[in-house]
């Protein structure tokens, strides 16, 4: 089943058009890897999708309805959260008080402080702390817990090792498929090839705004996704035509 | 020396209940409302009203006023300043201060040049006093203001600490695009800590009219010593407010003991000293450490 349709989507920063009518679809359950290049327009993509930007053109679906013109906080209602690059916490307040503002959205669901804590332990004898006292990763474990409160149906995840170090990635990712595991659909923007096939079902690769690769995960070879992440023809190698 | 020192901290809880709904707004909204003052003289002429020509005591007038300042807040937020800070951080402020000419000149033109208060409406409570150890007065209603800005000041600080509203509106205070991407309505978030922040004025007018005489023009004087008390306690500290308000009473009694035209200047001297200070210790460049003591930076 569709959960979550994009069509024709067109993305201007001014002049600039950041997505070129990306067209996608996701099945609920399913997770979607989001690949390219810096400047592909997969931050852009996600953002237009959580409602942080505003599309030029083209709709999007989510469980059919037409969400296009929704604000983010009303998306977030619907279903649809984002946990943001750069984690963007509220700072002057503590690890509890940011889990409990995802809570205030009130959809209904079995995210609660206490189940992100036991996926987040180390969260725990952080509590009370503001979060801007935290390491990088716990910070990163706080906003993917806070985005969980909403008990969304999709999971908008945009560069979650941006910035961390491989052990706090390796356990951010050990998260990750814990929460899979809950039958949440994710769409993930990640730079670290390794990584996003390893968790994902499908690969979209973007490549100057537009899709140039989108296949199940499976039936795509790292030759194919690294051709079309730096937009390569067949046979051709970054170190030059064959 | 007690009983300056009693007298002042009574004082002090006047200046804090005036400043609360400045330091409210400041410290979530970032926005200087430069129109407090004359709402607060908006919210005395309507409890006058009601007494005048209804017999109706400002207690109860209160009932209808801090609701209906509240709704003014409500569209304050929603008409001009949510508007106006599209212009940048600024244009709220101005657009404050052009509000405050606009209520002042309609008060003058509705009610004249008169002096009015609300003491009339009050029975005993305008001139009774408690008696406290080494012959120390102090008047009933000056201890039920310092009592009225703990309780108000107590409770905006739990309501913003404690309820699922008050951490919506200090997240929006925080990063408003960041709330919309959690599901908070950052709109909808700080027009009720407007409403809020204008609907504790209401309070402050009771105290206000009750204690003192009030025209139409009284809302800069009012506006400035709520300002004062509000940067002396550390602009956004809800808490430092009513140490704000207590220091600046403070200096007024001290300033008033050394000179007889002291009274005012002590206060502001306080409030320089204090502003200086902040200034020197404070860490970054100049417009930063300008804009943090304003409240109008993090």
């Amino acid at each position: 089943m569709t959960l979550l349709s994009i069509e024709n989507l067109d993305v201007r920063y001014g002049q600039f058009k950041a997505v070129r009518s990306v067209s996608l679809k996701v099945g609920a359950g399913e997770v979607v890897a989001i690949i390219g290049a810096n400047g592909a327009g997969k931050t852009t993509l996600l953002r237009t999708l959580a409602g942080a930007i505003r599309p030029a053109g083209g709709r999007i679906l989510f469980k059919g309805e037409d969400v296009t013109a929704m604000s983010a906080y009303e998306r977030v209602k619907s279903g649809m959260v984002l946990v943001p690059e750069g984690r963007r916490l509220f700072a002057r307040m503590t690890v509890e008080e940011n889990l409990e503002l995802g809570g205030l959205v009130k959809r209904g669901g079995d995210w609660s402080v206490e189940r992100i804590f036991s996926i987040f332990p180390n969260l725990v004898k952080r509590r009370h702390a503001r979060t801007g006292t935290l390491s990088g990763g716990e910070q990163q474990a706080t906003a993917i817990g806070r985005a969980l409160m909403t008990n969304p149906d999709v999971v908008f995840f945009d560069e979650i090792s941006l910035g961390l170090s491989p052990l706090v990635v390796d356990q951010v990712y050990a998260s990750l498929a814990e929460l899979l595991k809950s039958g949440v659909t994710v769409v993930l923007v990640e730079q670290d090839l390794k990584r996003a096939m390893a968790v994902a079902g499908r690969a979209v690769c973007m490549l100057e705004g537009q899709v140039v690769l989108d296949r199940p995960m499976p039936e795509t070879t790292r030759d194919e996704i690294t051709e079309a992440y730096f937009g390569l023809k067949r046979g051709q190698s970054l170190g030059g035509a064959h | 020396m007690l009983n300056q020192i009693a007298q002042a901290i009574v004082l002090g809880g006047y200046y804090a209940l005036i400043a609360c709904g400045l330091s409210f707004m400041l410290s979530v909204m970032r926005v200087i409302n430069l129109a407090h003052g004359s709402l607060l003289v908006l919210g005395g002429y309507f409890l006058w009203y009601l007494g005048e020509h209804y017999e109706i005591s400002p207690f109860v007038g209160l009932l209808a006023l801090v609701p209906l300042l509240a709704l003014v807040g409500w569209a304050l937020q929603r008409f001009l300043l949510e508007r106006s800070a599209r212009g940048g951080e600024l244009l709220p402020i101005l657009t404050t201060f052009g509000l405050s000419i606009v209520l002042d000149n309609l008060l003058f033109e509705q009610f004249g040049a008169d002096t009015r208060s609300l003491a009339p409406y009050i029975g005993d409570l305008a001139w009774d006093s408690f008696e406290l150890p080494g012959d120390i007065f102090v008047g009933k209603i000056g201890v039920l203001t310092l009592v009225a800005a703990i309780v108000l000041l107590g409770g905006l600080q739990l309501f913003l600490s404690r309820t699922g509203t008050g951490k919506a509106i200090r997240a929006t205070a925080e990063d408003p695009d960041t709330a919309g991407i959690v599901g908070i309505d950052a709109r909808k978030a700080s027009a009720i800590a407007s409403a809020i922040a204008v609907g504790s004025i209401g309070i402050a007018s009771a105290a206000l009219g009750m204690r003192a005489t009030f025209d139409a023009y009284a809302g800069g004087a009012q506006l400035l010593f709520a300002f004062e008390a509000t940067i002396i306690g550390g602009a956004g500290s809800l808490w430092g407010t009513l140490i704000g308000g207590i220091v600046l009473a403070l200096a007024q009694t001290a300033g008033a003991a050394i000179h007889p035209q002291g009274f005012l200047i002590g206060g502001h001297l306080a409030f320089i000293f204090v502003l200086f200070a902040r200034f020197f210790f404070l860490p970054g460049d100049f417009t930063y450490r300008l804009r943090r003591i304003a409240g109008l930076a993090k």
